[in-house]
């Protein structure tokens, strides 16, 4: 039992519905387990926890050839839209929260949710932009200081 | 599976110490399955989720998420992880006598 995972860091680093969801399930997860988690958002993935748009997170249409359609035809207007709500309907029937429910449920967990300095910097946020759940805007040196001792995972 | 001896009545659990027959569980032996799981003493409001956990694997086969818990048992989300800091799902399962819930969430 020694090898046990007893903490993990999770970095979000991409602002797509797919590029959401596996960081948070699995720092959510961690906590199900009783492992201790701290949820790092960096980039795009700034989105999932940005007031005015983390309702708004979308499945990434073009350029995903997991999809199996023409990537012209994820362009058009609207698919990437009509794809989002597809799969929020298919997540709801097996129990997925929505990523705004998610967010604040990981933080009921005692999770600790952060935001990237260099990040919030390079599209100029700020606290107040952010849900209520973020603790801190935080350096990559502070950063590595939260997850000392644990194991880190980048999505 | 192996035998295991729990307030001095004899059940089987799994490798993880979950029980594989639910129905060989009796209240009695929850103070000593939680003394084991770390949580000294069981207070009403443990009990709230334990009862829930019981009803939810006899009502559906399964016992619940933890989001299920926080939406239906009557005891929110942060309460539950100060109640069972070991992961409430699993630890309250563990207590109450039922399989480990399976789900992701």
């Amino acid at each position: 039992m020694d090898d046990r995972i007893t903490k993990v860091s999770i970095i979000i680093s991409k602002g797509s519905l797919e590029g959401v969801y596996p960081g948070l399930i699995m720092a959510n997860g961690a906590r199900a387990e009783g492992i201790d988690a701290n949820l790092f958002f960096t980039f795009f993935g700034l989105d999932a926890i940005h007031k005015s748009r983390f309702e708004h997170i979308k499945v990434a249409t073009v350029g995903n050839p997991g999809l199996h359609f023409a990537t012209w035809a994820g362009g058009f207007p609207g698919v990437s839209g009509m794809m989002t709500h597809y799969m929020e309907r298919k997540m709801e029937r097996l129990d997925i929260p929505p990523i705004p429910e998610f967010v604040e449920m990981i933080a009921d967990t005692g999770a600790g949710i952060y935001a990237c300095k260099a990040s919030t910097d390079l599209f100029e946020l700020t606290l107040e932009d952010l849900v209520p759940q973020v603790k801190d805007i935080i350096t990559v040196g502070e950063f590595y200081d939260l997850a000392a001792g644990g194991q880190i995972i980048f999505t | 599976m192996t035998a295991a001896t729990i307030a001095g009545h004899e059940v089987l659990v799994n490798d993880e110490g979950f029980f594989t027959d639910p129905t060989q569980w009796t209240e009695d032996m929850a103070p000593e399955l939680a003394r084991s799981a770390g949580i000294e003493e069981l207070t009403e409001r443990h009990w709230v989720v334990l009862r829930f956990m019981r009803d939810e694997y006899f009502a559906k086969g399964t016992g619940p998420t933890v989001r299920l818990l926080g939406k239906s048992s009557g005891v929110p989300i942060k309460e539950l992880y100060e109640l069972f800091p070991g992961g409430p799902a699993k630890t309250a399962a563990k207590i109450a006598g039922i399989p480990k819930p399976r789900g992701c969430i």
